[in-house]
């Protein structure tokens, strides 16, 4: 059963995940292996803590002189034979991938895995013109043969098992295959090998652009991307404008970082670095290659203090794999390229029209699991109520919340028109209580009481009681202990401003 | 010196018995907390859904409660982290910015006071059950209390402390968040309670009521008999 489709609202789109036995299984035995392996190399590797904030710390630094490091990578990756494009929106940004596609009379193109394509929609571009583009990361090659989009950063088909894999791939094949991971794995490195082979362009993503010596570097498990950049006679390179970092030395922190955050590998299995074009001493490598910078509402991002830290994402996917909603739901019903909690925020973000954003920002309980997972730090769960009160501030809030809500600041303003509602729910209440509870389905109680049974007010809250609570207590006082004493006084002389524990 | 109670609107309307729990363990170590009657809620339920203008209206509560005191204690992370956040909510205004600060440096959840501050971890208790603990995502994500609840719990007699599978996973309450995407988050309560279950707890322990009024209210729904409690009402039980 297919559960894709970025129709309806992300509720309707979660109703048909939450009814997918399947997804729901796939998606959670494989984050949980992912964050299981996450946490295992993070604390054998030791202060990671200590490594999320070198990552922080080199994020900002490039992303607050962006501008700065994108030249110095252009010139350097120009110097190394390179053509370099910059594309404002995803429009111009198809248009220059076309462009070079019909200029080299491509018919087929070779892709290795890339976000920033999908968020392009680019095969679907290219097929308009003709261009056959093929998937060549086995996730996206599944994807690809289903007519889906990535679920999952990293793990495009996380939401198929392997039974429904082996029935798309038994299609491909024309023949019946074992639901065995090495007899399709064996199947699909065959029929790319031929693919790899006969294909015009090869296109990639990138993980890390290195200003300094304007290479990009990628990282993958399946030795795809490197045929992919060494088969084809040109190579185009789509890349994010904040992929940059400054030097092969910040390399290190982002490799220690990116895998053991993804997949818990302490090395990914190929780590390509590619600077330039085939040189005549070369064995192998594309003859032309292309590096497009897409912007596509990331500098939407730069100079505003609440969400400039989005472009430091590494697209690890940690924070999926953490998140108890992502757990449940799985990607397609965040329903844009980006899922789970970075998804949420950055698939709102990237758009100018904050009316246009549907209720995403909403699936979350900002349990703040995600923010724990990153690797360098992004506090999304702080950016999804941000986002929220953006919303609510432009007048796209919901109107019966946004009534509920002056209700409840009218109450809330006051003790007594609190003690006043308390007092009238006592009343009211008893129309609806059993033995204490309540389990009526009717009205604003039914979400909470399909699942549950709310309790009831009890006959004294604690403000009633708490006449009488104070005088027992202080008839029974004890005597303070000295060394309890000067323990309260040294806490409240080495207070700073500014609080003690908050992360 | 004023030690100061926040209640909490929750733990006041549904839940009296933990405040009085807190109140009369405190009371133990000669601390006399007081109680300002004009506080109501922290305001995080506008806070979180994007209306902070309402927020900002419940705060003041917190604010006007709490301006004299040098120390002010609750039974939950959560509503200490929405204390956290004043300082963010108010960043615009710099009169209210100044007390926001103020009270962020001097509110403590009541983990973090009994142990960090008063230096107890062994209030003498005697609990003889099985108990699972629920860190909740609030105080042990944001607040950052983790050792503490652990550290009491380890002190107290008979009692056997069994691992929550998952445990740091969120219950699914969130607030809002419950009434709004209520299918996913009785999917995450379901699956909470399922843990608790597979731990085989007599009883289930946790720092907010917000929480615990999630999961008991699935548990009871199933009518399991898993009993919830918050750990200062476990405290002051054992001690009783």
């Amino acid at each position: 059963m297919s559960t894709t489709g970025t129709a309806g609202t992300v509720k309707e789109r979660a109703d048909l995940a939450l009814n997918d036995d399947f997804l729901r299984k796939a998606v959670r035995f494989t984050t949980e292996r992912l964050r299981n392996g996450k946490k295992k190399a993070s604390e054998d590797h030791g202060n990671w803590d200590d490594w999320r904030e070198r990552g922080r710390q080199i994020r900002l630094h490039t992303i607050a002189h962006l501008d700065y490091y994108l030249n110095i990578f252009t010139e350097n990756a120009r110097a190394n034979g390179v053509h370099v494009h910059f594309a404002d929106t995803a429009a111009d940004a198809v248009k220059v991938a076309l462009d070079i596609a019909e200029r080299k009379q491509a018919k087929t193109i070779v892709k290795s895995k890339s976000m920033v394509t999908e968020e392009l929609h680019l095969n679907h571009h290219l097929e308009k013109i003709g261009i056959e583009a093929i998937e060549t990361d086995l996730g996206e090659y599944i994807i690809q043969l289903a007519g889906e989009t990535p679920s999952h950063i990293i793990i495009p088909a996380i939401h198929k098992n392997r039974y429904q894999i082996a029935d798309l791939l038994s299609a491909d094949a024309g023949e019946t295959l074992a639901p065995d991971t090495t007899v399709l794995a064996g199947f699909v490195r065959k029929k790319l090998r031929e693919k790899f082979l006969e294909a015009d362009i090869g296109m990639t993503g990138c993980n890390f652009a290195i200003a300094e010596t304007g290479s990009m570097v990628l990282f993958e498990n399946e030795g795809n991307a490197r045929m992919v950049t060494t088969v084809p006679k040109t190579q185009i390179t789509l890349m994010g404008m904040e992929r940059i970092i400054p030097s092969w030395t910040d390399l290190e922190v982002m490799a220690t970082l990116l895998p053991r955050s993804a997949t818990g590998q302490k090395l990914t299995v190929y780590m390509s670095g590619i600077t330039g074009p085939r040189r005549s001493e070369d064995g192998d490598g594309p003859e032309e290659m292309h590096i497009i910078i897409v912007d596509n509402g990331r500098s939407l991002q730069l100079g505003d203090p609440e969400f400039q830290e989005l472009l430091n994402c590494i697209r690890c996917g940690a924070c999926l794999n953490a998140c108890p909603v992502y757990r449940h739901i799985g990607g397609h019903a965040y329903g844009g390229t980006y899922s789970g909690p970075i998804g949420a925020v950055l698939t709102p973000s990237l758009q100018k029209n904050v009316g246009e954003w549907d209720d995403i920002a909403n699936a979350s309980s900002l349990c703040g699991a995600c923010y724990e997972a990153c690797p360098v730090k992004i506090p999304l769960h702080d950016m999804l109520v941000y986002l929220r009160r953006r919303k609510v501030e432009a007048g796209h809030g919901n109107k019966i919340e946004s009534i509920g809500m002056k209700g409840f600041s009218a109450v809330m303003g006051g003790s007594k028109r609190f003690r006043t509602i308390l007092n009238l729910g006592k009343l009211g209440q008893k129309l609806v209580v059993r033995n204490g509870e309540i389990r009526t389905k009717l009205g604003p109680l039914k979400g909470w009481n399909t699942y549950r049974v709310t309790p009831s007010i009890p006959k004294k809250t604690f403000r009633d009681s708490w006449g009488t609570i104070e005088e027992e207590i202080r008839n029974g006082l004890q005597e303070m202990d000295p060394a309890v004493r000067s323990r309260m006084e040294a806490a409240v002389k080495n207070r700073d401003k500014g609080g003690h524990g908050h992360g | 010196m004023k030690v100061s109670l926040f209640i909490t609107c929750m733990s006041d309307a549904i839940y009296p018995r933990v405040g009085e729990a807190m109140v009369r363990l405190l009371a133990r170590y000669g601390v006399q907390l007081d109680f300002p009657k004009v506080q109501t809620c922290c305001g995080q339920p506008a806070f979180n859904s994007g209306y902070w203008d309402d927020a900002r209206a419940t705060a003041s509560t917190i604010l006007d409660a709490f301006e004299d005191s040098d120390f002010v204690i609750s039974p939950s992370g959560s509503c200490t982290g929405m204390i956290h956040h004043y300082p963010k909510l108010f960043e615009n205004d710099p009169v209210m910015l100044e007390r926001a600060k103020e009270l962020q440096s001097k509110s403590y959840e009541f983990t973090q006071f009994l142990v960090n501050v008063l230096g107890v971890t062994d209030v003498g208790a005697s609990f003889p059950h099985k108990v699972t603990y629920h860190p909740s995502c609030h105080g042990s994500r944001l607040l950052g209390v983790k050792d503490e609840p652990i550290a009491l719990m380890n002190h107290v007699k008979g009692l056997e402390l069994v691992p929550l599978p998952f445990a740091e996973d969120c219950c699914g309450f969130g607030g809002t968040f419950a009434v709004k995407m209520a299918d996913i988050s009785g999917a995450m309560v379901t699956e909470k309670v399922d843990h608790v279950l597979e731990s085989e707890a007599e009883v289930l322990v946790g720092l907010d009521m917000a929480c615990l009024m999630n999961i008991s209210g699935n548990l009871r729904y199933r009518n399991e008999p898993v009993r919830v409690m918050h750990l200062a009402e476990l405290l002051y039980e054992g001690v009783k």
